[in-house]
């Protein structure tokens, strides 16, 4: 336990808003590039290979095979998309695999005109949250948009999948290639 | 609850920078020892300490929090190390709050620091990983993309507009001018942030919080204790934080329910009943402008979608009823991400006791709650200090 004695009248009233300066050194680009200020690099030689699980394993199977699948909790009767093998939410397992349909309608989206880096891109991405249909409400999954005009984008616009021809599909997210207005 | 009171007596910081020449764990010992130096301690009378930082992958250091320890005086002490991405900040307190409350110490020192200038060539990089990496990185996205979705999301939902939303960042940038570790404190009108660059519309530069370099530490002890150490201890009146599925695409990107639940965890802690009312100051989380709006939504402190009315009224400004982000916030100071968060509580701190110069609200605010926000925008973390302890 602490021993602290009784300060208050040792201290005065702290207030580091009065200080004149905080502490800290900021440091230009040009303190680096020229030299001013020393500097040590690393570039890490780093590579992962994730497996890919009980569900998402079956999810990508699927997806090889041109459907969606979602799984479905027989306990609070949710059908989600991407498929897991348990229910966060009842904390139950999930063991029934359905599809869903490749159709669904943009929850929320985003025109990008940046890299990840922020740096500018020429193309903008236009990223979206689709709420699949045939899944529960509000179920939705992370692509893109494509043949689109970027300022026709709204939520609410219904939208179909692009697939890959059968076979160039891989079992990853990207046979799908993108989602487009549904004609 | 059979838990000990436990106030706040001591903070510190250093300036917010793009980059800084000193190391993390020098930033955390020049904030540590301005803390500690505030209320007269050293770190023989500390009993325990928490370290706050976010990503490892920021720094290229391995295990981060044990690297700072030197510097956050944590030699052969009790330390501990919480991470919960950008709500981390919110959440070191929490966690001081109770090793203390419990009863096994007295005095905490809580240290929250980020280096993020060191991540090359820009610290998203690190970010990308948050992104499952079989169902989503394979889209090859970038981090601003939640945020863009999140914001549209909550725009259409409530028929909010892109200039009322740029209100928040004007009003930040400017109260960070007063702000003596500002980074990116400005003078600025909404129109200044509509025309900036769209990087991921609806978010345009000006919408954003900077990276930054820089900490806060701050010094927490037990009712019996803190009475030795000062006349004017802040007491925690209440704690929440609650985790939301990383589904993020299964979600209601409109209202963050995960911060609903931790702001009435710490409400009820805290004895709050109306908090519209008994919530004299308050410092949500503002790493975009919308975040700020979103987050006085789940805190109760605006109906859904009603938190933009504040602004309009001029509710949350300095001189408002509700003063909202006094500090400048992220967007004002800037966002070093686990010290941002607590330079959030620091403001509380400062405000409460009147001691937060150019500042400072008017009135005399009996209570002020600060919150943090982060994860895979999933976390949502609470803590309410007031002048006297908690009701409970």
């Amino acid at each position: 336990m602490s021993q602290v004695v009784d300060r208050r009248q040792s201290v005065s009233s702290s207030e580091p808003h009065d200080l004149p300066t905080l502490p800290g050194t900021p440091l230009r680009d040009s303190d680096i590039r020229e030299g001013r200020v020393l500097t040590e690099r690393w570039d890490p030689d780093l590579r992962y290979a994730w497996d890919t699980g009980i569900a998402i394993s079956r999810y990508l199977q699927g997806l090889k095979e041109g459907k969606l699948l979602g799984s479905f909790c027989s306990t609070c009767e949710r059908l989600v998309v991407p498929p897991r093998i348990v229910c966060e939410q009842c904390f139950r397992p999930m063991r029934e695999y359905l599809p869903v349909k490749d159709t669904g309608t943009v929850n929320t989206f985003s025109i990008s005109h940046v890299a990840w880096n922020a740096q500018p891109i020429q193309t903008p991405d236009i990223p979206a949250v689709i709420d699949l249909d045939g899944a529960s409400p509000g179920i939705g999954i992370l692509h893109k948009l494509g043949e689109v005009d970027p300022n026709a984008v709204q939520t609410g616009l219904r939208v179909e999948a692009v697939w890959e021809p059968a076979r160039k599909r891989k079992g990853a997210i990207t046979d799908i290639r993108y989602f487009r207005p549904l004609s | 609850m059979g838990l000990r009171d436990v106030a706040v007596v001591g903070a510190g910081l250093t300036k917010f920078m793009r980059r800084s020449l000193e190391t993390g764990r020098e930033l955390a010992f020049e904030a540590s020892k301005m803390a500690l130096d505030s209320c007269g301690l050293t770190m023989d009378d500390v009993d325990c300490v928490v370290i706050g930082t976010a990503p490892d992958a920021f720094d290229g250091v391995h295990m981060k929090g044990e690297w700072l320890a030197d510097g956050a005086g944590g030699w052969r002490k009790p330390v501990m190390r919480g991470y919960v991405g950008g709500g981390t900040g919110v959440f070191s307190p929490i966690q001081a709050w109770y090793h203390i409350a419990s009863g096994l110490f007295d005095v905490c020192l809580v240290v929250c620091e980020e280096k993020m200038s060191t991540c090359q060539p820009h610290p998203q990089g690190a970010f990308l990983t948050i992104f499952d990496h079989t169902t989503e990185r394979a889209l090859k996205p970038n981090l601003l993309w939640i945020f863009a979705m999140e914001m549209q999301r909550y725009m259409t939902t409530y028929g909010i507009s892109e200039r009322d939303i740029a209100r928040v960042a004007v009003k930040n940038k400017r109260n960070g001018l007063d702000h003596p570790a500002t980074q990116v404190g400005a003078d600025i009108t909404v129109d200044d942030v509509m025309n900036s660059a769209v990087m991921s519309w609806p978010v345009k530069r000006l919408d954003v919080s900077p990276t930054s370099d820089g900490a806060v530490a701050m010094v927490l002890a037990s009712d019996r204790v803190a009475r030795r150490i000062t006349d004017k201890p802040v007491w925690i009146q209440g704690v929440g934080w609650s985790l939301d599925t990383q589904y993020w695409a299964n979600r209601d990107l409109a209202y963050p329910t995960y911060l609903e639940k931790a702001a009435r965890m710490a409400y009820s802690m805290a004895g709050v009943k109306e908090p519209r009312k008994e919530i004299n100051i308050v410092e949500p989380y503002d790493p975009f402008d919308y975040k700020e709006l979103h987050h006085l939504e789940g805190l109760q402190l605006a109906p859904k979608g009603g938190a933009p009315q504040l602004i309009i009224d001029g509710v949350t400004e300095r001189t408002g009823n509700m003063p909202s982000c006094p500090s400048g916030g992220l967007l004002g100071v800037g966002n070093p991400i686990a010290a941002a968060g607590l330079m959030k509580v620091s403001e509380i701190f400062w405000q409460l006791r009147g001691e937060a110069g150019k500042r400072q609200v008017p009135g005399t605010p009996a209570r002020g709650l600060a919150q943090a926000w982060g994860d895979l925008m999933q976390v949502g973390t609470v803590i309410i200090l007031g002048n006297e302890p908690s009701s409970r």
